[in-house]
């Protein structure tokens, strides 16, 4: 262990106002540095913590997050959770099984010319139902997928294509990935949209009708006169101009 | 009259760079911030009692009410734990929130936090949504560099550190309890309560846990005034709150609208569902709320009308399955998923989710018999109200209900020796073979 890296599990530990606080991220650089949750690396929490390393094992144990065997450089996850597996999440699972000859949680073997390798995982409802069927590469959304578009996408990974994240930046490596999980962040946080755009339909078709959010009280306990005319103001004045654009749109 | 969708939390979500402080200043933002921090700390929690902003984590419970438990006179240092480990199947609004506009978030943690006299706050996200987390870490850092988070902030002398802490992948984490545990470092089980988190949270001492939507709403109500917020949503489900529409509707997606607003509503607003089909099942707030069916269609989407017509109202993830949908297919799958989550502190729910997936496994193969439809229901008698935590309540709630509409479909699977659908006619590459 180097001592930038150790260095760096102890700067985990000195956020919190107690240090064990931080033997989840410090989990999360453990993989980023050995790109699985090993020996060493829980001795090395172990030690800095003041615990035992049984304690830090039983905690990784029990976060499905924390791998005790290598996965590839890109962790494909298919989301098989009811309402994307009735969406197609299954089919599309069961075809990268096959396309990639790996069961549940395996890593695809490096063919001759690969540049990359690839795991499959499937996994639990990841919150982006609105995109169903979704899968996450490195944790990154991968919206609105068929069977092809999940085939295409393995392979690019493999053959080192760059490939981006339907809401989010070109996908990083998953021990590049795991360092931001650590909290120590790579800088890519203003690529990729603020929404996409399943997020956006209400707000569409709220902008379209002219509907909004009632203006502010006219009398209050809270904030001064001169606060609640300029809020007013601001909500009619934000009101007007959307139906104004949906005048325009028209 | 309200309009029939108000968006509030979603309203800049469209906006250029929305997830920047400069976006976010740009169009009133911690404007909030400075009215609360000119106003007395019981007077921030008084405004939003007079709100009733009720917690939008599933509960319901009152937001001001929960933050005036917290006994100042206790000498240990106070808490804000935000909840972001957003992970009941069907919801999905935190999670774009803090990709959108983490600044909401941020701003609320700071306002709630100085409300309940905390220095210390944490956004406790889900280990799986990377660039979420990335805009989270980035918003922190812009608003330290800003004077919104650090010492004296906006030179009131309220002094408050926040930190992003990502979890690794544990649903059960989203249970208050638990999720403390976890930010403690240990695996997440639930802790017996009493004592509350109120009186010994996050390292034994007074913790306030909201959910991200809830205190993402507090900058709009200290802003807007307690009135406002209240005069939206209906007579003891006061608010908006985002409604998330996934599945068989043309349009899914996140609508933000009035408590009370009905999923027929919701579903015109959607485009209908999808053509040629008709609405077989749905969950008004993910899959640990008793399924619905075309019957509940115009009960008021609040928590009183929810709860009196048998579920609940829970995260408002309005998962919507039409009738090419196989509804022991569905609940199986619910099933395997709460066995996976179950963190096994407590028996009924350890031993007892396993024994659920393997029943209804069999059912759905055609074996088994009628009986198993009773021995279901009977095992689900022993788990909810006996385990631990909510967990194995939520895991009987789509059998239970999918039992009470849908006998039947279970025992078509007996009659026919396995399911009758075709899972390939519910899914999205159907639809778009159909409508091209």
């Amino acid at each position: 262990m180097t001592v930038a890296y150790e260095a760096e599990l102890r700067e985990i530990a000195g956020r919190y106002p107690q240090p064990r606080s931080g033997l989840l991220p410090m989990l999360h650089l453990v993989q980023s540095h050995e790109g699985m949750v090993t020996t060493a690396g829980v001795e090395a929490c172990a030690e800095i913590l003041g615990i035992s390393a049984a304690e830090v094992s039983g905690v990784a144990t029990f976060y499905t997050m924390y791998k005790r065997r290598p996965v590839g450089d890109f962790h494909v996850g298919v989301c098989t959770n009811t309402l994307c597996a009735v969406m197609g999440g299954d089919e599309i699972f069961s075809c990268l099984k096959e396309h990639l000859e790996v069961g549940n949680d395996e890593t695809a073997p490096r063919r001759d010319g690969d540049k990359a390798t690839v795991s499959l995982e499937h996994i639990e409802c990841n919150a982006a139902c609105d995109y169903a069927p979704v899968m996450m590469v490195n944790w990154e959304f991968m919206d609105n997928q068929t069977p092809e578009s999940a085939r295409e996408l393995v392979d690019d990974l493999r053959a080192g294509k760059e490939v981006r994240s339907t809401r989010g930046p070109r996908i990083v490596t998953w021990q590049e990935a795991e360092r931001v999980l650590a909290g120590f962040p790579d800088g890519l946080a203003d690529e990729g949209p603020g929404a996409g755009p399943a997020s956006l339909v209400g707000l569409g078709i709220a902008r379209e009708k002219g509907w909004s959010a009632p203006a502010s009280e006219a009398s209050g306990a809270t904030g001064t006169v001169e606060d609640k005319v300029a809020a007013v103001e601001q909500a009619d004045t934000s009101r007007a101009e959307s139906e104004t654009k949906a005048e325009e749109d028209r | 009259m309200t309009d029939t969708l108000t968006p509030v939390l979603t309203d800049n979500w469209d906006a250029e760079r929305s997830w920047t402080l400069a976006s976010y200043v740009g169009r009133g933002g911690y404007r909030a911030l400075d009215k609360a921090l000119a106003m007395a700390p019981d007077a921030v929690i008084d405004t939003v009692k007079e709100s009733n902003l009720r917690g939008r984590g599933g509960a319901g419970f009152p937001t001001g009410m929960k933050w005036s438990f917290i006994p100042q006179d206790n000498p240990n240092p106070k808490y804000l734990v935000v909840n972001a480990d957003e992970s009941e199947p069907g919801t999905c609004k935190d999670i774009p929130l803090m990709m959108a506009s983490p600044h909401t978030l941020i701003e609320g943690v700071i306002i709630s936090s100085y409300a309940i006299r905390a220095h210390t706050a944490f956004i406790y996200v889900r280990g799986e949504v990377l660039h979420v987390i990335r805009r989270l870490q980035n918003a922190v850092r812009e608003a330290y560099e800003a004077g919104h988070l650090g010492t004296d902030i906006h030179g009131s002398g309220y002094d408050l550190d926040l930190v992003v802490h990502a979890g690794a992948g544990a649903y059960i984490c989203g249970e208050e309890t638990a999720l403390l545990d976890s930010l403690e470092g240990r695996r997440g089980q639930p802790r017996l309560r009493p004592p509350f988190p109120a009186v010994a949270g996050l390292y034994a001492s007074p913790t306030v846990i909201n959910n991200a939507e809830s205190i993402a709403s507090v900058p709009s109500i200290i802003d807007n005034g307690a009135a406002w917020f209240a005069s939206m949503g209906t007579e003891k489900s006061q608010g908006f709150g985002i409604f998330s529409l996934s599945g068989h509707v043309q349009r899914p997606g996140q609508y933000e609208a009035p408590l009370g607003i009905t999923l027929r509503e919701l579903i015109d607003l959607a485009g209908g569902i999808r053509e040629g089909h008709q609405l077989k099942f749905w969950t008004p707030g993910g899959s640990s709320t008793p399924l619905f069916t075309a019957e509940q269609l115009d009960v008021p989407l609040d928590f009183e009308s929810v709860g009196a017509a048998g579920s609940m109202l829970g995260t408002r993830a309005l998962q919507i399955f039409d009738d090419t949908t196989c509804v022991v297919r569905a609940v199986l799958r619910w099933t395997e998923f709460y066995k996976h989550e179950s963190c096994g502190k407590c028996t009924p729910c350890r031993e007892g989710t396993w024994w659920l997936a393997q029943t209804l496994a069999r059912l759905e193969a055609g074996q088994g018999n009628e009986a198993d439809l009773d021995l279901l229901l009977d095992q689900c008698d022993n788990i909810l109200g006996r385990a631990f935590c909510a967990l194995g309540d939520g895991a009987t709630s789509p059998i239970t209900s999918s039992i009470k509409y849908f006998r039947d479909e279970y025992v078509a699977h007996l009659e026919q020796d396995g399911c009758p659908f075709d899972p390939s006619a519910s899914t999205v590459f159907t639809r778009e073979g159909a409508t091209a």
